[in-house]
């Protein structure tokens, strides 16, 4: 039997019993990237009441599972997963570690790639292997997309927002290990999860939303906001947002579609008073039909949607929700 | 006393965001003069500085890395009410990704001595990692909580935060000394003032460069970090677009019709 020399792996993430998407999402990618370096995927899974879920991953491509489960471990303590994780890396020295770009994975990603002294690459919007085994990160900048590697640190760490890779296939018939992790004694926290508040998202949510209503800075103000606001409830659509908007606070960052906020898949895009720039854009995977309203002709918004309105929206989208009324009565 | 750190970045003004984009034949970056400003999230973590300072006894030390015009960034923040700016530059610095740059600033505030409290923003407008905070922390030995929208409790050296989670949010409590990221929602930032520009005048601005920090040259900069970028490509466009025509209401008829054939709106 050859030994097997490099391992992908990923931290599996749940909440409320459930592993989230993107954690099963990361789990694909991991072993097609295993496949491609001859290798196999280990998946981290830490909380309480964790273990059913351990088949679940394996089901989605991980050989083995390396499972905590205690209650020491919920909520999410970040020193204890830090210690944890960095044992396990440094048991088993994978060639790449990766995370979902959720709060934790965010806030993990860089406190293992420090104590490891390794590269950590932000929200990467794809990873390929290139001819000398290395992993190659991808992200969107100054209006392209720039490749970064870390050639000779290790574990390659990355962090993959939700929805930039596809559900994997769940096999029930897949094979692997489910492997206990032995709990470190007991130590003073010095930062400590007192509890994780859950509240109701309203509206409709990105993630699934099939027609996505996003609105920029072109809104202007808050008045503008709100009549690009009352064009996604007309629509029932879900209401995103780019950057500037969260900054100028007509909107709450949980909105923000692109590299560092949202990925979404909806099959009606309509942007409206933004401009196109790339870190919003990679936010829209595989839309059908996109449509753009701008008041320049030039935005470079146009170049990536079917159908344009050069407008201004203030005046623009009234006249939509008006007539859409209209013809709803 | 709280002796507290605010870490600040001076980046590329927004406004001249056209120029540093990838040149389609070189594929790198034009070099231009781009003016530098504060990097918002920065802002806010001078301002829950300046916050504590409003109701306690505490100093605040401003800490920056970047080329010498980002003394500037540093002057701003003495003239908002910080005590004292540190700027670290050297050339050998530059090229540095999140790691070295986290090095490099919890260098120097090892050298600086003691600290009750690290502000950063939750991460920079043109790099946006997110990672330095956490990262200084890690090399400080300081536990940390990220992406910080309220202060419940600041009382003793045990406080109580609250942070940014899915849905909802994290309740935190953390204890001193400490290293604290800052979202947009934690407070306000407020505007220059004269008699602040005025106070600053008297305040110190410290240069270290390398040889100041002690630390060997191999670990900053582009050379101390772990990640390199070694290729930007140019996206073309992917889509043939349809510009509508006709009057205000036309077009509105027109996308409504658009709209219906898409088959996902009920309209
Ligand atoms: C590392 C990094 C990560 C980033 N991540 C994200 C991200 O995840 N999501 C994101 O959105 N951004 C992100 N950004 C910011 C991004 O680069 C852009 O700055 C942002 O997307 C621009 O938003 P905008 O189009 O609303 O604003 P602008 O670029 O300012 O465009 C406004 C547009 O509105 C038009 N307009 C103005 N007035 C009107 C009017 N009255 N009617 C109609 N149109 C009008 C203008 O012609 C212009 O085209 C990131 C940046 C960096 C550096």
């Amino acid at each position: 039997m050859s030994k097997i020399k490099t391992q992908v792996f990923v931290m599996a993430e749940q909440a409320g019993g459930r592993i989230r998407p993107v954690s099963l999402q990361i789990v694909g990618k991991a072993r097609h990237l295993a496949d491609q370096l001859d290798s196999k995927v280990g998946a981290i899974l830490l909380g309480q009441n964790v273990t059913e879920r351990a088949q679940e991953l394996i089901a989605a491509g991980a050989n083995s599972v390396y499972l905590g489960d205690s209650d020491s471990l919920h909520p999410y303590q970040a020193e204890l997963y830090t210690e944890i994780i960095v044992n396990l890396l440094l048991e088993h020295r994978p060639e790449i570690f990766l995370l979902g770009s959720t709060f934790m994975g965010r806030e993990l990603a860089p406190l293992i790639a420090a104590k490891l002294k390794t590269g950590l690459t932000a929200h990467c919007i794809d990873l390929l292997i290139d001819n000398e085994g290395i992993l190659e990160q991808k992200i969107p900048a100054y209006g392209g997309m720039i490749t970064i590697i870390c050639p000779e640190k290790r574990p390659q760490m990355a962090t993959v927002a939700e929805g930039v890779f596809l559900n994997p296939e769940l096999d029930s018939t897949n094979i692997g290990d489910i492997i206990p992790i032995d709990l470190p004694e007991k130590f003073p926290l010095r930062v400590q999860t007192l509890e994780i508040v859950v509240e109701k998202p309203e509206g409709v949510s990105l993630e699934t939303a099939s027609v996505i209503v996003a609105g920029g800075a072109g809104a202007e103000d808050q008045d503008g906001w709100q009549q690009i606001a009352k064009l996604a409830e007309v629509l029932n659509a879900g209401f995103g947002s780019t950057r500037p908007a969260v900054d100028e606070g007509w909107t709450e960052l949980e909105t923000m579609i692109g590299q560092s906020g949202k990925m979404v898949s909806p099959e009606l895009y309509i942007g409206v008073g933004l401009s196109g720039e790339l870190q919003h854009m990679v936010g829209i995977v595989g839309a059908k039909v996109m449509i753009a309203i701008n008041n320049d002709a030039k935005a470079p918004v146009f170049e990536q949607v079917d159908y344009g309105i050069v407008e201004d929206c203030r005046t623009f989208v009234p006249a939509l929700v008006e007539t859409l009324k209209k013809s709803n009565d | 006393m709280l002796n507290i750190i605010v870490c600040v970045k001076a980046v590329p003004d927004p406004n001249d965001a056209d120029k540093l984009k990838i040149d389609p034949v070189t594929k790198s970056l034009p070099r231009s003069d781009i003016s530098l400003v504060i990097n918002p999230l920065d802002s806010h973590a001078l301002e829950a500085a300046l916050e504590i300072k409003r109701n306690d006894d505490a100093h605040i030390t401003i800490l920056c890395m970047g080329p010498p015009p980002a003394g500037n960034i540093v002057k701003e923040c003495l003239a908002l009410g910080a005590d004292k700016g540190i700027l670290l530059s050297d050339p050998a610095f530059a090229g540095a990704d999140a790691f070295a740059t986290a090095y490099t600033l919890a260098k120097a505030i090892e050298k600086n001595g003691a600290v009750d409290l690290i502000f950063c923003g939750m991460a920079s407008s043109d790099g946006a990692t997110e990672w330095v905070g956490p990262e200084i922390a890690t090399f400080l030995n300081m536990p940390v909580v990220t992406m910080v929208n309220e202060i419940v409790e600041n009382a003793g050296d045990e406080w109580i935060v609250k942070a940014d989670y899915e849905h909802g949010y994290r309740k935190v409590k953390i204890k001193l000394p400490a290293v604290l990221t800052v979202t947009r929602n934690l407070n306000q930032p407020k505007a220059l003032s004269f008699s602040g520009i005025l106070k600053a005048r008297k305040k110190e601005i410290i240069t270290w460069d390398l040889k100041d920090l002690g630390v060997p040259v191999e670990n900053v900069g582009l050379k101390g970090s772990p990640t390199i970028v070694t290729e930007m490509t140019r996206l073309e466009s992917r889509r043939e677009v349809e510009i509508l025509e006709g009057s205000l209401q036309e077009k509105v008829d027109r996308l409504i019709k658009i709209l219906k054939n898409s088959g996902v709106v009920n309209v």
